[in-house]
């Protein structure tokens, strides 16, 4: 395929996955937002104004960066295992299998539907935010780059689930026993310098630890870990992921007979 | 002439250890018409999935008119049009948007997916059910959108496995011109059926597929020629209550108005009806037992498993 023909393709798995959750905005769009409006309402705004500040800042302020993560995380992560697991579910996977185009295309176009949800929940979720408190961005580099390197390493995660997976429950167990203990473990709510010594130590290897910070540092400023630490383990996760996937479509493990 | 389909030594070994394909050999003519025949679990889907890349192959080489595909796989998948089984729709999708996208796997430009969507779903009767969800559609519709889809990018090779399954009759009939004006078109098919009038009417040249090996492979008229007797049932015009004696030829009594006549490949028809006329029997109509082909398919399937 010529570089223009796969950047057709690639368009259109884009656009079918956009219009997909798009669609379905009713279950892909409106629940991450009540959810997390329901954590600015009650830790944010009812418990929070109890426990004061936290690494000098309101607790509003400190929970909202972690919150927004979340459900950039969840909506990233999310879009990606349903669809494609859908797709083999329906067997309309095979669309995309017979055609002439390469492995790479069909990964990243998943990966960018899933980024798009990601940012499009992560935007509507900042501008629920700004009606409990002022976000002044720090720096927005960091908050741009951690925002957007997140989502396109949870939407790979995603898509090495949906290859895996058998079932729907298949797909509903990494996000409930996996991701949510580690989003709530991995700093969203407190900050670890709370934390005794040792599971401050324990802390370090949640990967979301890092993430959380980074962006927190992007928002706010401020960071229980170093920043620079931060975007390279991402980093490295993402490119092992990429080269994971590509490698569960090269050999057609679980999709291929 | 060019070679559509070339396949060497291809076999095919599953993980339970199944050997569904073992070693085939198998050419197909460009602008051919070839039936792929075969009992269930024959190897005929393990070979469409090869090709299609659905199923990776254990051993051999498979070209596509004369690309490799291993070494050359996006320009040979570009020429291939696959019409599966099984439906694999988007359930929730729109008729139009499937097709649309699908010429977007290929890399064809928007505007022109939209003017070939709409020449097949027109062609195929499913312009009115352009903004149906695929799952609202009949069996018969869902059949001849999978074909629409398989064509969009305008394959020289289309593969279609069982595509009149569950269709009715008069469907039938159209997607069989359907079918049969693509490939004056200059668009070669091969087609896997159960339906074996459907493969004796369609198709100039036939391979027999079965426990993973080619059991015949020729044209469909050397084939037939094989066969060395028909059986002809007679409605005749008055009851009779024992088989009449017709010279040379092996006659039953099914009922008071029905005979069965075995007529050998060196006899002909005139003959008998000289004999029955002798005999004073009127015909009203006339028919075959079962298909040509089927008797011929049974005979090398059951020689091919003795």
């Amino acid at each position: 395929m010529s570089l223009e023909e796969q950047w057709i393709a690639f368009m259109t798995i884009v656009r079918k996955e956009i219009k997909r959750f798009m669609r379905i905005w009713t279950q892909t769009l409106v629940p991450p937002v009540i959810t997390i409006t329901l954590y600015f309402v009650i830790f944010g705004n009812l418990i929070g104004k109890r426990i004061g500040t936290m690494s000098g800042v309101s607790y509003m302020e400190f929970v909202v960066p972690g919150l927004i993560m979340m459900a950039v995380i969840t909506s990233s992560y999310t879009n990606v295992v349903s669809s494609f697991f859908g797709a083999k579910f329906q067997r309309f996977v095979e669309e995309i299998l017979v055609s002439p185009m390469p492995n790479y295309i069909i990964l990243m176009g998943f990966v960018m539907g899933g980024v798009a949800r990601g940012l499009g929940v992560g935007f509507i979720v900042t501008v629920v935010a700004l009606f409990f408190t002022d976000l002044e961005i720090y720096s927005y580099p960091v908050t741009i780059g951690i925002v957007v390197i997140t989502s396109v390493f949870f939407s790979m995660a995603g898509f090495v689930n949906a290859v895996y997976a058998n079932t729907f429950d298949d797909i509903s167990i990494v996000p409930t026993f996996l991701l949510t203990p580690l989003i709530y473990l991995g700093g969203v709510f407190y900050s670890i310098d709370l934390l005794p010594d040792f599971w401050a130590g324990v802390s370090k290897v949640n990967p979301i630890l890092y993430i959380v910070n980074a962006f927190r540092f992007g928002v706010l400023g401020i960071t229980d870990i170093n920043v620079g630490w931060a975007f390279t383990m991402i980093g490295l996760f993402t490119i092992g992921a990429f080269l994971f996937s590509l490698h569960l479509l090269n050999s057609g493990k679980r999709l291929r007979m | 002439m060019t070679t559509a389909l070339s396949i060497q030594q291809l076999s095919k070994v599953y993980g339970n250890g199944f050997e569904a394909l073992k070693g085939i050999d198998l050419e197909v003519e460009q602008g051919d018409f070839f039936a792929l025949l075969g009992p269930n679990g024959a190897g005929k889907s393990t070979t469409i999935g090869i090709i299609s890349s659905l199923v990776n192959k254990t051993g051999g080489k498979v070209e596509i008119f004369g690309k490799d595909i291993d070494e050359n796989f996006s320009a040979a998948k570009k020429e291939i049009g696959i019409v599966p089984q099984e439906f694999n729709f988007p359930n929730f999708e729109p008729v139009f948007d499937i097709l649309v996208n699908q010429a977007g796997y290929y890399g064809l430009p928007r505007a022109l997916a939209e003017v070939r969507a709409e020449k097949y779903l027109k062609k195929l009767d499913l312009w009115d059910k352009r903004f149906e969800a695929s799952r609202h559609l009949s069996g018969g519709m869902k059949r001849r959108l999978m074909i629409a889809r398989a064509l969009i990018h305008h394959p020289r090779l289309l593969i279609l496995d069982e595509p009149t399954a569950g269709v009715d009759i008069e469907m039938r009939r159209s997607m069989w011109e359907f079918l049969k004006e693509l490939n004056e078109q200059g668009t070669t098919i091969i087609l896997t059926t159960h339906y074996l009038e459907e493969a004796e009417s369609l198709c100039r040249n036939i391979a027999i597929i079965d426990h993973g090996e080619i059991a015949r492979n020729s044209s469909m008229k050397a084939l037939l020629s094989q066969l060395h007797k028909e059986v002809l049932i007679l409605d005749i015009e008055s009851p009779v209550q024992q088989a009449p004696y017709l010279e040379g030829f092996s006659c039953e009594l099914t009922d008071e108005h029905s005979l069965e006549v075995e007529i050998a490949k060196e006899q002909s028809v005139n003959e008998l009806f000289s004999v029955l006329t002798a005999a004073g029997i009127r015909v009203t109509s006339m028919r075959n037992k079962s298909n040509r082909l089927e008797e011929l398919f049974v005979s090398l399937v059951k020689s091919n498993a003795a």
